[in-house]
């Protein structure tokens, strides 16, 4: 009875999809299968490991059995468990020469071993041996495996081998050959680099299979250097051409679209060779129309060509037509019922933005949506959406919107990226300084351990500098608004670290300014900082140095300080710290608390953060001092060259002073080794004369302590000094570079009316047109377009307004700085671009600035009715919602189109032959004793059903 | 490219990893547990893409198995989740309509269809049918085999008699 059974289940393996393993096997599967937690499961695993190391020691294994021993592993190991005992078994069936143990071998091998393992060097033997093969079986394991194992210290191993395969009469091993050289050219483009000319000849290749393979190196490589591909333009676009024209075999059609992913690679390598590059774009506009109109946007694949499609224009040279037909197939992304889509569509969007910034506005509500949709990817999505379109009119909103938004999650990674881009957008819209301050104390009260340190120090110069403006008043006032807000925050349990240094700092430089709050009251405040962050030793130095320079403005103004008593235990501790830093702090006060008022002000100067300090890198000011002493009989400085130079006259009179050097450490890189005469070879014994780097890199370490020190507390104002506060933005840049010739010629009155007019006329319109149309968008929601949308139109109008009407609001030194910032639209776009704007607008660069004035109003309103026709398509756009639908619901069966194509019987309603191989399956399974029902039903339903 | 694949069931047990760029064992772990959870835990209309950590992951379900695919941040999602896709049916087709317990217990077919299908983290060949071509030319080398290990076992049981 027994052997039947295993002769059934024998017989039952020998069908297709039948499980050719052992019993135990297939029990260990079904094991974990049935494993009801992830412990029980290590448990499982943890004794299979033991049973395997002991099969695995056992003489005379045979080969089926070890097959079988390897393949266990590879499942040990996938379940995330350490099967490195039997890795060299792996290694050595590679060895074997049966195809179907050397397949297991290689499989296993690199699934096992990343490219850094020692036991690669075992392997490539095997490989160069393989690749020699006249199975073409062979070869292709042998470069599966390289593709997985070679590293760039093997590569020279087998890379004659693969370069001769790529004339292989077999296009599978050509294709791999190809993938090969590919990865050699990732791991080291050096290595490859001689061989780049075959990529170009496989592009021809018979084989569509190898061609598309082709692009996959050809991407890389024309990334890395578009100009010497130029010449290819034409032949992708051929390419692209006859495939899109199904010049292709058959066999690469997907769901009825002609080789997509070929043709998807194809249009990643245009964007790259049409961007900036106008005859190489023109010569695409062509066929990216063409794709444009056979796309079948109803299947998923036709919409990722389409998405592809939406890249590539927005990266060429743009064409008016092709951009239409790119916003028209965003709006229908959007506008669909599939989040896949919509979120496409916003991503499409915010590339599209750059180019013409208007095409937002239509889609206000629908992004809106996306912004309050549950879905976290595509909140994200329309967050970076956001944030590519935000300007000094929605600038806060959309922080506060990002502030919320990075409040409510928990993801460290994600939380960092926004944080900064609050930062970024801060820095560069900010209408006021209040505000400013106020969002960075928000970013930095939750999320301060994750934003750069340089943010902090920007802050704490922004406070120390004010605006760059002469005007005191507003600074002082801007301080106290600071140290006003960071005395109420202080209090709040668990800060981050790198915001009590930016409080410490603000309250050390200004907490007594004002006059506002006694010394005790912020020193006590101070030593509460010290006390609740005791671990911290950066935040305490903070603190410390702070009260060093409040007890210092106090003596300086001639009060009497009276230091609090936890101050005085504070230092006291501290004076005795572990860390010599806040140690040499502590006692720099304490000694600081000793000396009169004129003493203090020479060394801490009130307000003088800004000021620039000098470092006497010679310590000129000793030459006095070193003067008398010479004078009084001290021996004169040797420097340590020197002396090392002495040591050895004095100490090695007998050696030869010629091999003296070679005692000391070089730190010198050797000579190249020069073909050299005999006499030349001996002058290179002769001492190199001045051990330069050596003494080069020693001297400056005393002044550099100093510096050090002395950067401690103000370290802020020496970094970054270069840095800009914000980078010149793209989205303006077609209107604003119209447009500023005008206003910097317009009287201040002036450009406020058109502000006005600009703003008012955009933002009311759209809003009535839409209530008219469709009256059930709530109301919120479209406070929240009008403020995020409404300034597109006024956008051109709110630039110059930052310069005029608030301050500009942050600035380094600087009255230069801020010239550039206000026009900085120059900088980025290419000049075709103005192409896209309204065509008034650029004709009139040099006329009188009050017609010209009339002229942008005329624009603008002119746009304003453009917006309200869209506002028109868009609500009549009933049915062509509804057709999205009817094509989401057809995505959304897996089984589609394709099933169909490839399996009719199948697709049909009967589902006969289907039905039964599961039954079929079913018994099978139920004979290894694997019960459906207990755990796991779904695991009978076919996957595509 | 693609940085790794992963079959995960609805129970967060793994049915097939396959990794393109170096992770170690601990890293792979974590990976793993790190995106079962978040994936495992979306809602059915939301959208098939994760962010995740600067990478994207793109995945999918069918039946009760997940099919997720890393892709770089700009690496087209659509066109991943038809890679997918492909990779599914090109498993439907070998096995004859495909069901999750075909991955389970032949887990190391599975990975020579994908080691046909992408190669370091490309994919390779788009057409099924020569996908479907070369792995039946190893089936049929390996049935080979087979035999001639059976006739020749069967020459010595006789020699032996």
């Amino acid at each position: 009875m027994e052997q039947l059974k295993t002769i059934g289940r024998e017989l039952a393996m020998g069908s297709q999809g039948g499980f050719g393993q052992s019993k135990e096997f297939l029990d260990l599967v079904k094991s974990i299968g049935e494993a009801r937690s992830k412990a029980e499961e290590d448990r499982i695993v943890l004794s299979e490991i033991e049973i395997l190391k002991r099969r695995l020691l056992e003489p005379d294994i045979p080969k089926r059995k070890m097959k079988e021993y390897i393949i266990r592993l590879v499942y040990i190991e996938m379940l995330g468990h350490d099967a490195s005992f039997g890795y060299i078994h792996a290694v050595k069936m590679t060895h074997d020469d049966n195809l179907l143990l050397k397949r297991t071998g290689y499989l296993a091998v690199t699934l096992f071993l990343n490219e850094d393992h020692d036991l690669i060097i075992l392997i490539v033997n095997t490989i160069q041996k393989d690749l020699r093969s006249d199975n073409f079986l062979v070869v292709c394991a042998a470069l599966n495996a390289i593709c997985r194992l070679i590293n760039e210290e093997t590569i020279p191993a087998v890379l004659p081998q693969v370069v001769d395969l790529l004339n292989h009469q077999k296009e599978a091993v050509r294709k791999k050959a190809i993938m090969a050289l590919h990865r050699f050219h990732r791991k080291s483009p050096s290595s490859v680099s001689h061989l780049i000319s075959n990529f170009r000849k496989r592009l021809c290749d018979n084989d569509p299979g190898v061609m598309g393979a082709t692009l996959c190196p050809l991407f890389d490589l024309i990334s890395e250097d578009v100009t010497s591909y130029k010449d290819l333009v034409s032949s992708f676009v051929s390419i692209l051409k006859q495939v899109t024209e199904r010049r292709l075999p058959k066999s690469y059609d997907y769901h009825q679209m002609p080789a997509p992913f070929i043709q998807i690679k194809l249009l990643k390598i245009m964007a790259l060779l049409g961007s900036g590059d106008k005859s190489a774009s023109e010569i695409m506009y062509m066929v990216l129309g063409d794709l444009f109109r056979k796309c079948d946007s109803s299947t998923n694949i036709g919409n990722a060509i389409l998405y592809e499609c939406i890249r590539c224009i927005s990266c060429i040279l743009p064409s008016p037509k092709l951009l239409e037909a790119a916003a028209e197939a965003i709006s229908k992304f959007l506008k669909s019922d599939s989040h896949n889509l919509k979120y496409m569509g916003i991503d499409g969007l915010g590339r599209l933005i750059k180019i013409s910034p208007d095409i937002a506005e239509q889609h206000q509500l629908a992004v809106i949506d996306c912004l309050e949709d549950p879905d976290d990817t595509l909140k994200r999505k329309t967050f970076e959406l956001l944030y590519k379109m935000t300007k000094s009119s929605n600038v806060e909103v959309i922080v506060d919107r990002m502030i919320d938004y990075m409040i409510s999650i928990n993801d460290n990674h994600y939380k960092t990226e926004i944080a900064s881009r609050c930062v970024e957008l801060a820095e560069q819209f900010a209408p006021s300084n209040q505000w400013f301050i106020q969002t960075m104390n928000k970013v930095f009260e939750h999320a301060g351990d994750l934003v750069n340190i340089k943010v902090a120090h920007n802050l704490m110069r922004l406070i120390a500098e004010g605006f760059g403006e002469d005007d005191d008043d507003a600074d002082s006032k801007l301080r106290l608004s600071a140290v006003e807000s960071y005395l109420k925050i202080i209090s709040e349990p668990k800060l981050p670290s790198l915001f009590l240094q930016v409080i410490s700092w603000v309250l050390g430089e200004y907490g007594t300014a004002d006059g506002k709050y006694s010394a005790s009251y912020i020193s006590g405040k101070l030593c509460d900082v010290a006390d609740a962050y005791s671990s911290d030793e950066t935040v305490k130095g903070y603190a410390v140095s702070a009260l060093m320079k409040i007890y210092a403005f106090e003596i300086a103004s001639g009060r009497k300080v009276d230091v609090l008593p936890e101050c005085q235990s504070l230092i006291e501790e501290l004076l005795a710290s572990h860390s010599t830093d806040l140690q040499q702090r502590a006692y720099e006060l304490q000694a600081l608390l000793a000396l009169d008022a004129r003493a203090v002000e020479s060394i801490i100067p009130l307000d003088a953060s800004c000021e620039d300090i000098e470092v006497d890198k010679d310590l000129s000011f000793l030459n006095g001092y070193i003067q008398q002493a010479i004078e009084s009989g001290a021996q004169p400085y040797v420097s340590e060259r020197e002396r090392s130079g002495m040591f050895e006259t004095t100490d090695y009179h007998s050696q030869d002073h010629h091999e003296v050097p070679s005692h000391a450490l070089r730190f010198e890189a050797y000579e190249l080794p020069k073909p050299s005469v005999p006499q030349q070879a001996s002058t290179e014994l002769v001492p190199v004369p001045e051990p330069s780097y050596y003494s080069e890199s020693h001297q400056p370490i005393p002044t550099s302590l100093v510096s050090e020190r002395d950067s401690s507390e103000i370290k802020l104002r020496l970094d970054g000094v270069k840095q800009k506060w914000g980078r010149p933005n793209y989205q303006p840049t077609a209107s604003s570079s119209q447009n500023t010739p005008s206003i910097t010629q317009q009287a201040p009155n002036g450009t406020a009316t058109h502000s006005d007019g600009g703003v008012g006329s955009s933002s009311s319109k759209p809003r009535s047109s839409y209530e008219s149309k469709k009256p059930e968008v709530d109301p919120e929601k479209q406070r929240l377009a009008a403020s995020l949308f409404g300034g597109s139109s006024s956008s051109r109008s709110d630039r110059k307004s930052s310069s005029g009407g608030h301050k500009p609001a942050k600035g380094t030194s600087n009255k230069p700085a801020t010239i550039p910032r206000e026009n900085p639209t120059p900088v980025q776009p290419p000049p075709d671009l103005l192409d896209f704007g309204e065509p008034t607008a650029t004709s009139v660069t040099t006329i009188d600035p009050f017609k010209e004035l009339e002229g942008l109003l005329d624009s603008s309103s002119s746009q304003d009715g453009g917006s309200a026709d869209v506002m028109g398509l868009y609500s009549d756009g009933a049915p062509v919602t509804t057709t999205t639908t009817s094509v989401d619901s057809l995505l959304s069966e897996l089984s589609d189109s394709s099933k169909g194509n490839s399996r009719t019987y199948q697709s049909q309603t009967s589902k006969g032959p289907n039905s039964k191989e599961a039954l079929e399956k079913d018994a099978l399974v139920r004979q290894m004793g694997v019960n459906p029902t207990s755990q796991n039903p779904t695991l009978f339903k076919d996957l595509l059903g | 490219m693609i940085h790794f694949v992963l079959l995960v069931s609805r129970q967060g047990k793994v049915r097939l990893t396959k990794w393109y760029s170096p992770y170690t064992q601990k890293e792979r772990s974590k990976v793993i547990r790190e995106l079962s959870g978040v994936i495992l835990n979306r809602g059915p209309k939301l959208c098939n893409f994760v962010e995740w950590r600067g990478y994207k992951v793109v995945y999918k379900r069918y039946a009760s198995l997940y099919f997720c695919m890393c892709i770089d941040e700009e690496d087209n999602e659509l066109e991943t989740l038809e890679i997918i896709h492909h990779y599914v049916e090109i498993l439907d087709r070998y096995f004859g309509s495909v069901c999750e317990l075909d991955l389970i217990f032949n887990f190391h077919k599975a990975y020579y269809i994908l080691d046909e299908l992408l190669i370091a983290g490309e994919l390779q060949e788009s057409s099924k049918k020569t996908v479907a071509r070369i792995i039946s030319a190893q089936d049929q080398l390996v049935e080979a085999a087979k035999e001639e290990a059976g006739s020749i076992s069967n020459i010595i049981a006789q020699a032996t008699k």
